[in-house]
């Protein structure tokens, strides 16, 4: 049997690289998906604890996560048309027209 | 076979969440995630909740992630992105000790919570996904009522955001 | 296995109202007539006053029995229905300001009041929710809702950089925010605030998994409520939204995320307190320092508002560091007289225009006094109010606050809120020098300058109540502050 913490480590890995994605990344579609790692690393954890400790409750959080995450999806994506057809750029960077 | 199957979805999902913030290019990211998010669903499956794992491929993998590629090809942005953030790097030390003290706490954190009625045999017993449902529509109901109010937003937020503007709201100030 | 029972039903009776309220716009939207669209803002209002009743009759009747509805989930209790009042009355005075301001703006779309009304069931959700899964999912129906009020100026960029910049750090903190619950789910095996509470008391002092889980409750509510070091989003997003929804961001949502702040670090994490108590001293000097210094600096009057509405959330974090009775009791003070000031601060931006733009920049502010002697007037109030200068209300919530953190014998961080809040006097004080002692016209001088004051009826209103709201719990606040004080959590 895998010891929880080998999941744990596994699920701060992929967490901590989502992170340092959203922390490097220029492009706002990559930064959304860095969040998606860090959304998957929870669900991760979720699922993970749900079964060591017993609690199926672990399984319904990732549900919920899951939706939010689609519908969190579907606005950011819909900002970024929109901003695209302003300004043509998806570079943080080049989002300036106040300080950042 | 388990641990030979955790190594592999585990290797794979950290090979593949790295490479998704390090390619140059977009679609490659998305297809990296793809790869993240189908082992992951693996490691559901040997975590017995079978049910999350289909979830997971058919709306992560099936709907959030071709919504993503498809607005990388509406735009068509594969070349945008030439550099990272540079200024951040100090970041990037601080969060890289930060996981490594993570890791050492983790590893060395001998960990065994609250034994929960829900045991795998249990939970067998009536089906995964029945369990599941049973759960979310008595003791999750509120979560789950306010999951749909969500979603509506979403929905309405998406279209008011995404909608071209018609020609009055052109004609407006551009600041 | 429990099975809804008409007792849960009326136990969200307010969030019923108002999301089926919001609902029930978007429908009419299409079947109203265009120039009847001012009917929906009138019909969110009614739902809003209905809701505000039901809320006032469960205050009444609940004082001291806190009863829990759907398993433990949520709970009725006096502290959730103080905050429901509060955001309910705020939300309120948004759309009225709304009304007028959408307008001004040619942004006059219905969806709007949906939004307002979705975003405020979130944030309810959010002060009565006693399990962190459903303390989560109120904080992402009130940040999406409020994204998408952001980008509301589709046609300016500003407003859509706002939205985009909001959005990618909203929902990286909420992503931390999600950590931390999954972290303290499997320390403690529950999300319910009672079941943390009961699982951190069998763990061992100093658990590092559970401090890991801390800090990112920290991070994550730091986020919401923009405490320094996590501001860096407030600053641009409140200049570059529509003015409207920028008070309703200072307002609304700070007082519902402070809410549940509150709620779950003393509920929850009450066993832990020593721990986070260090943590959230540094946070909260760092923001009353950081929020109050570069306000100075500010031209835009946005900008300058955000700064400082980062600094009032560093002495509305006083309240929680005590952690004691007087301490909630000063935060639900604090945070029901800043609303008032705020709004009304942020009601005299929408009124000012410049050509067709919004009067934004302090030196638009000049010589106001000499253009309309009453809009100058009530600024000089609302400024004088969030300095703190008697007889106004912002003195009453700051010397409250003071004096609980002097109660717990923290004066040294009641000396350095007291000290910052004099150094906040400049920067508000030079509104007023500029609105009163400069002439129309003796400005940087953009060619075709021509500020005026466009006052509607429904924004006059706004401000009447504002500043009414300000005068009077300046000199009579004891029925507030004794609402505030029956109302505060059971502390364990």
């Amino acid at each position: 049997m895998i010891p929880l913490s080998y999941y744990m480590i596994l699920s701060a890995i992929v967490f901590v690289t989502g992170v340092v994605g959203v922390l490097i990344r220029r492009n706002i579609i990559m930064l959304l998906l860095s969040i998606e790692l860090m959304l998957n690393a929870t669900n991760i954890n979720f699922v993970a604890f749900s079964y060591y400790l017993g609690n199926i409750a672990g399984q319904v959080f990732v549900f919920f996560a899951l939706t939010v995450a689609a519908a969190e999806v579907a606005v950011g994506l819909a900002i970024i048309i929109a901003l695209y057809r302003g300004k043509a750029t998806v570079n943080v960077a080049e989002l300036n027209l106040m300080k950042w | 076979m388990v641990p030979i199957f955790f190594a592999y979805f585990a290797l794979v999902s950290i090979v593949a969440g790295l490479l998704t913030v390090s390619l140059r290019n977009p679609v490659h990211c998305g297809i990296a995630l793809l790869a993240l998010l189908g082992h992951v669903a693996g490691l559901f499956v040997l975590l017995h909740a079978e049910f999350v794992a289909v979830v997971q491929i058919i709306i992560y993998a099936g709907a959030i992630l071709i919504l993503y590629l498809f607005v990388l090809m509406l735009l068509n942005l594969k070349t945008e992105e030439r550099y990272f953030h540079r200024r951040h790097a100090w970041y990037i030390t601080g969060v890289g000790a930060l996981t490594v003290e993570l890791l050492m706490v983790l590893l060395a954190s001998r960990f065994s919570g609250a034994k929960g009625p829900a045991t795998v045999a249990a939970v067998e017993e009536i089906g995964n996904s029945t369990a599941i449902g049973i759960l979310m529509f008595s003791d999750y109901l509120l979560p789950f009522e306010i999951v749909g109010v969500f979603l509506l937003g979403a929905i309405v937020g998406a279209i008011v955001l995404a909608k071209t503007p018609s020609p009055a709201d052109l004609s407006g100030d551009e600041r | 296995m429990t099975i809804v029972s008409t007792a849960d039903l009326l136990a969200i009776l307010p969030e019923l109202l108002v999301m089926a309220g919001g609902c029930l716009v978007l429908v009419l939207d299409p079947l109203t007539a265009k120039d009847r669209k001012d009917w929906l803002a009138y019909f969110s209002l009614a739902v809003l006053g209905a809701a505000f009743v039901v809320g006032y009759w469960f205050m009444g009747a609940l004082t001291g029995s806190p009863r829990p509805a759907f398993s433990g989930l949520y709970v009725l209790d006096a502290y959730g229905a103080f905050w429901k009042l509060l955001l309910i009355l705020v939300s309120g005075l948004v759309i009225l300001l709304a009304k007028a301001h959408l307008k001004l703006e040619e942004i006059d779309l219905p969806e709007f009041y949906a939004f307002i009304l979705l975003s405020l069931s979130g944030m309810m959700v959010m002060v009565s929710g006693t399990d962190l899964l459903v303390i989560y999912l109120g904080l992402e129906l009130m940040s999406l809702s409020l994204y998408v009020m952001a980008g509301f100026k589709r046609y300016a960029p500003r407003s859509l950089e706002a939205a985009a910049k909001y959005f990618i750090l909203g929902s990286f903190s909420s992503g931390i925010l999600l950590y931390g619950i999954s972290l303290l789910f499997g320390r403690t095996g529950s999300t319910t605030l009672a079941g943390i509470r009961d699982g951190i008391a069998g763990l061992p002092p100093g658990d590092p998994i559970l401090l890991m889980a801390m800090g990112l409750l920290v991070v994550g509510f730091g986020f919401k409520v923009a405490a320094v070091p996590f501001h860096m989003w407030t600053p641009d997003v409140y200049e570059g939204s529509p003015t409207s929804v920028t008070a309703y961001m200072a307002v609304a949502s700070k007082a519902a995320s402070f809410a549940a702040f509150l709620r779950v670090f003393l509920e929850a994490l009450g066993g832990i307190k020593e721990s986070w108590r260090m943590l959230l001293v540094a946070v909260c000097i760092a923001t009353m320092v950081l929020g109050n210094v570069v306000a100075i600096v500010q031209t835009n009057i946005k900008r300058m508002l955000a700064y400082s509405s980062i600094a009032h959330a560093g002495y509305a974090l006083i309240g929680l560091v005590v952690a004691d009775a007087a301490g909630t009791a000063s935060v639900m003070l604090y945070l029901a007289i800043y609303a008032f000031m705020n709004l009304g601060a942020f009601a005299v931006v929408t009124m000012l225009r410049r050509g067709g733009l919004e009067g934004d920049e302090i030196d638009d502010f000049t010589g106001l006094a000499r253009r309309n002697k009453w809009a100058a007037l009530v600024m000089l109030l609302f400024m004088f109010s969030l300095a703190g200068i008697p007889p106004t209300a912002g003195f009453i919530a700051k010397f409250y606050i003071f004096m609980a953190a002097v109660g717990a014998n923290m004066t040294g961080l009641a000396v350095i809120a007291v000290v910052f809040a004099a150094i906040s006097a400049y920067f508000y004080l030079r509104v007023v020098m500029v609105m009163y002692m400069k002439e129309p016209g003796e400005t940087a001088g953009t060619p075709g300058y021509d500020v005026r004051v466009v006052a509607s009826p429904a924004a006059i209103a706004v401000l009447l109540v504002a500043a009414l709201g300000v005068l009077i719990l300046g000199v009579f606040p004891d029925p507030l502050i004794q609402a505030a004080q029956s109302a505060i959590l059971p502390l364990k």
